[in-house]
């Protein structure tokens, strides 16, 4: 079983990019399930969500404690809350910043972990390009597919175009079409570095 | 057709597909993406002969389902939390008459503390108000049952609430099997009454009942309620010709055949148990799992067949019964008699509290080992509690625990 949690704030599509994903994975003919994890039902609060995916039914109800991948949504969160709860060093961390890790000031933190699993992508510069609105979770997914074995790009686009509709659906869309090329050229030149 | 979707939109389509006549709903969460999609659907037009009744209060809801019912139209509404205990009055009349409304709850606690996510305590406050309740544990199963909710409702003249645990359900997208109009209509009929409100055969309801028939009255209620036992297994059967899948029935066994530890749970916490279950099992461990898909009528047979061959009875419960502990164990200690085992109850995942497969883990290996107390808290933070017990032995105005315990666990 994959597990992905997703941390941003209020009104900044946490819930729905932890549905979109589940709905992308369930397009490949996979099992998942998203939810969310509403602290307080505020603009601009810290806000959880979180997505499984396996081969067979999922049965835990249990929040995702562990998990596999983490999308951070927001990374003025990064020191405010506990973000990598759980994760190890084989976790794979996708934020969404112009700036690297080091900048971030966690590259010390992620040190022993795979630096192709290590991403950032500026979908909030993504989505302001191509949808007009600072809404950087359907970016952060198409990012997600370029790092992520669970989901194809093609089933993200398809699970955007279910969510949203017509200008905003295909501003959506291009969005995460740049980030998944973003973050690609990224992971190639991370390995040159390797 | 499979799709993935939000559990509050596949029970909306489910009930959409069960051609309700009068919807009516007043908002409260987690319950109110359900009736949000079906106002959706009547405003497209999707839902023919079909109104959408906007109401004041939970206590109007009710109300107002109470008259549609009377006149004769398959009737739905929805609530949770304090809106079940404002139309309560309602809840327990729509019993006393007859009606075969379908409500679903969302459930969530009641304050105060105030808090808004899941456990029983809602649908358990009104277990005795006449209704049946039915809790699901997979949205599967939740939009499943609100199409035998209305077949068993209509065919017993008897309201029917379909519990569906608030946030962990409501609000999880999952892979749902959307049934057709062709296989809900060859399973459930046109809403034929038993008793309506016709101008042309005019009857009234709600007469005022005497010590010489009240009994009476209410005893055909219990009796009703019995012969559910008897119909629960046969519409679920009868489901599963239809729509080719096991859903519903009086309880749903797992692992149990030969176990001699059984874990007892209502709702959605019995995926988790399951998964506890299967590990426990792969070492070795005689264990199984029974949920209690129908807690009125409560299944005492069933159960009490289950557990006479077993050691061991652990009962997770989300709700609590200030005063003396769990609910459905006591209503299980009916179906124990004659039965000698070691009974525990555990309290857990009130007002939302994680339940963790760690932690049932955990506390299944103490109970394999009768190490459990016969009444436990899950995850329970003694700290917190020892504190606020010393701040209020320190001090006679020692302010109010909640706020006391949020600061003292930094929140806020």
């Amino acid at each position: 079983m994959f597990q992905v949690r997703i941390h941003g704030r209020g009104g900044q599509g946490v819930v729905s990019a932890a549905e979109m994903l589940s709905v992308a994975a369930f397009l490949e003919g996979r099992h998942a399930q998203a939810f969310p994890s509403f602290g307080s039902e505020r603009m601009g609060a810290p806000v959880m969500a979180f997505c499984r995916i396996d081969g067979k039914e999922i049965r835990l109800r249990e929040p995702v404690m562990s998990p596999d991948a983490l999308i951070i949504q927001d990374p003025t969160l990064l020191h405010q809350v506990d973000l990598f709860s759980g994760v190890t060093t084989e976790g794979l961390i996708l934020i969404n910043s112009t700036r690297s890790f080091a900048e971030l000031g966690i590259g010390e933190f992620v040190a022993g972990f795979h630096p192709d699993l290590l991403c950032t992508v500026p979908a909030t510069e993504l989505a302001l390009k191509h949808v007009g609105r600072p809404l950087p979770n359907a970016a952060l997914l198409g990012g997600f597919a370029a790092v992520c074995e669970q989901v194809k790009l093609e089933s993200v686009l398809a699970a955007i175009r279910e969510k949203f509709s017509g200008k905003v659906a295909e501003g959506n869309v291009a969005a995460a079409r740049e980030a998944f090329e973003i973050v690609l050229k990224e992971r190639e030149e991370a390995g040159h570095h390797a | 057709m499979l799709k993935q979707t939000e559990g509050s939109h596949a029970i909306a389509e489910s009930v959409a597909l069960c051609r309700p006549e009068v919807i009516c709903a007043y908002p409260i969460t987690p319950q109110t993406h359900i009736v949000e999609g079906l106002g959706e659907m009547v405003k497209a037009g999707d839902l023919a002969n079909c109104e959408f009744i906007n109401v004041e209060s939970e206590f109007a809801a009710l109300s107002v389902a109470i008259g549609a019912s009377a006149a004769g139209a398959r009737t739905y509404t929805a609530t949770a939390s304090q809106g079940l205990l404002f139309m309560a009055e309602a809840v327990y009349n729509a019993a006393g008459l007859g009606l075969p409304i379908v409500m679903t709850i969302g459930n969530r606690a009641i304050g105060a503390p105030i808090n808004i996510w899941n456990d029983h305590t809602d649908s358990m406050s009104m277990r005795d108000a006449g209704w049946i309740q039915l809790y699901a544990e997979t949205n599967q199963e939740a939009a499943d049952l609100h199409i035998q909710a209305f077949r068993l409702a209509e065919e017993l003249s008897m309201p029917v609430m379909v519990c569906v645990d608030g946030f962990i359900l409501t609000h999880a997208y999952e892979r749902i099997d959307v049934p057709t109009q062709e296989q809900v209509d060859a399973y459930l009929p046109p809403f034929e009454p038993r008793q309506v409100l016709d101008t042309h055969e005019p009857v009234s309801i709600g007469a005022m009942v005497g010590p010489e028939a009240f009994m009476e009255v209410r005893y055909l209620a219990h009796h009703k309620q019995m012969r559910a036992l008897e119909l629960i297994p046969q519409l679920s059967a009868e489901f599963k010709q239809v729509f080719g899948r096991d859903s519903g029935g009086l309880i749903r066994t797992y692992r149990a055949e030969d176990a001699k530890t059984i874990v007892v749970a209502l709702g959605s916490v019995n995926g988790t148990i399951k998964d506890v279950i299967d590990e426990l099992r792969d070492e070795g461990y005689a264990i199984g799992a029974a949920s209690i898909v129908s807690f009125r009528p409560f299944p005492s047979d069933e159960l009490h067949e289950l557990l006479s061959h077993a050691k061991r009875l652990v009962v997770i419960e989300k709700s609590l019964a200030v005063g003396i502990g769990g609910i459905v164990s006591h209503n299980l200690r009916m179906a124990l008699s004659g039965i000698s085992l070691h009974a525990y109850t555990v309290v857990a995942g009130l007002g939302g509290r994680a339940i963790t497969k760690s932690s049932l883990r955990s506390l299944f290996e103490k109970a394999l080992r009768d190490e459990l107390e016969p009444l436990t808290f899950l995850d329970l933070n003694q700290a917190a509690i020892d504190r606020e017990l010393a701040r209020e032995q320190a001090q006679r105005r020692s302010g109010p625990s909640a706020e006391n315990i949020l600061r003292d666990l930094g929140i806020r």
